[in-house]
């Protein structure tokens, strides 16, 4: 009994725990991956009734932009070649503000429609960029509404309200119309 | 007085024991709050980067399809489709449609998103079969799930 007093201090030093759960910590820090949900998101058209014919839409040419891919990833636009994809975001930001100033661009941007179609065989890291460009340009024109740049407009927050009236009012003047057509099938896989 | 002398002098050291507890404390948040990937994904996943990306707000309403060339050798070189833990025939995906939506709740039934998590490999044909069969099921809102694209040319 007297010894045990003798001893005095019997902790366990615990010191080097808080080192071994550091270690640990770092360790779920580095291999834990946050699953981003981020991307370019689009509606698609509902499915057609196949009771009824398709119905017959006619647009007026000018109001058209139209982007062709084919299988080789060569691109088309408005019935010219064109090699840069990046370049086409001044195109579709042009297309749509134009308000009837040029006749061979749109009447105003409630009637523009971007239309892109693809091959099967396109490749679908061209298509992506195809389609961030033209939605690119979307934000674009919606920013400039609102006197902000495209990515101030993404950063907006739809939760709230002040914002939210703020989206309401850029998507009221550039509803965004980008149409994704069905591929063709002339290029194959 | 010489009593109070050796008493201050006794233990100078601040108690440390308590510090393992508060780093155990952090480390379960952690292991808690960080979802470990559901699915083990059996295709290439090298998505291409995009510019002008929008988030989605609710995760719950998310369901994922993955696309491209298998991992193993096995199942072929041809690009083919993952749902959940498994590949999935394109004749299936609309019953998919169906199961994942009925895990909703009533509500938000309609506000389903489907993730396509697409490889830059993959030709646009597979990808486009997959949109028409999504239509099909009335899976309407779709997002091409793209990381950021970092502009360092400019």
């Amino acid at each position: 009994m007297a010894r045990s007093k003798n001893r005095g201090n019997q902790e366990v030093n615990a010191g080097s725990m808080a080192d071994i759960a550091f270690l640990l910590l770092i360790f779920f820090l580095v291999t834990t991956q946050i699953n981003s949900d981020k991307g370019l998101q689009i509606k698609l058209p509902p499915p057609l009734d196949p009771t009824q014919p398709p119905p017959d839409i006619k647009m007026k040419d000018r109001n058209i932009f139209k982007i062709l891919i084919n299988s080789n990833d060569q691109l088309l636009v408005e019935d010219e070649p064109l090699n840069d994809p990046y370049a086409l975001r001044d195109m579709v930001h042009e297309f749509i503000t134009n308000n009837g100033v040029d006749p061979k661009q749109s009447d105003s941007p409630q009637d523009a429609v971007v239309s892109i179609k693809a091959d099967r065989g396109t490749s679908y890291e061209l298509f992506i960029q195809v389609l961030d460009n033209a939605q690119g340009a979307y934000y674009k024109a919606r920013g400039g509404v609102l006197g902000i740049s495209g990515e101030e407009y993404l950063g907006l927050d739809a939760k709230k309200p002040d914002e939210e009236k703020m989206i309401d009012r850029a998507k009221d003047a550039y509803p965004m119309r980008i149409s994704i057509a069905e591929p063709n099938k002339l290029g194959g896989q | 007085m010489s009593k109070f002398k050796k008493k201050s002098q006794s233990s100078q050291d601040i108690p440390t024991a308590a510090l393992p507890d508060i780093i155990f404390m952090l480390l379960f948040f952690f292991m808690v709050t960080t979802v470990i990937r559901e699915d083990e994904i059996l295709v290439e996943q090298s998505l291409p980067a995009a510019e002008d990306i929008t988030k989605l707000e609710r995760k719950s309403l998310v369901s994922y399809l993955y696309v491209g060339q298998p991992k193993e050798a096995k199942f072929g070189t041809e690009p083919l489709v993952q749902a959940n833990d498994a590949f999935i025939r394109m004749d299936e995906l609309i019953l998919w449609v169906t199961q994942e939506r009925d895990k909703l709740d009533e509500v938000d039934k309609n506000q389903m998103t489907v993730s396509l998590k697409v490889d830059k490999d993959t030709k646009m044909g597979i990808v486009s079969d997959v949109q028409q069969e999504l239509r099909e099921a009335n899976a309407l809102k779709i997002m091409y799930n793209t990381p950021q694209l970092v502009k360092d040319d400019i």
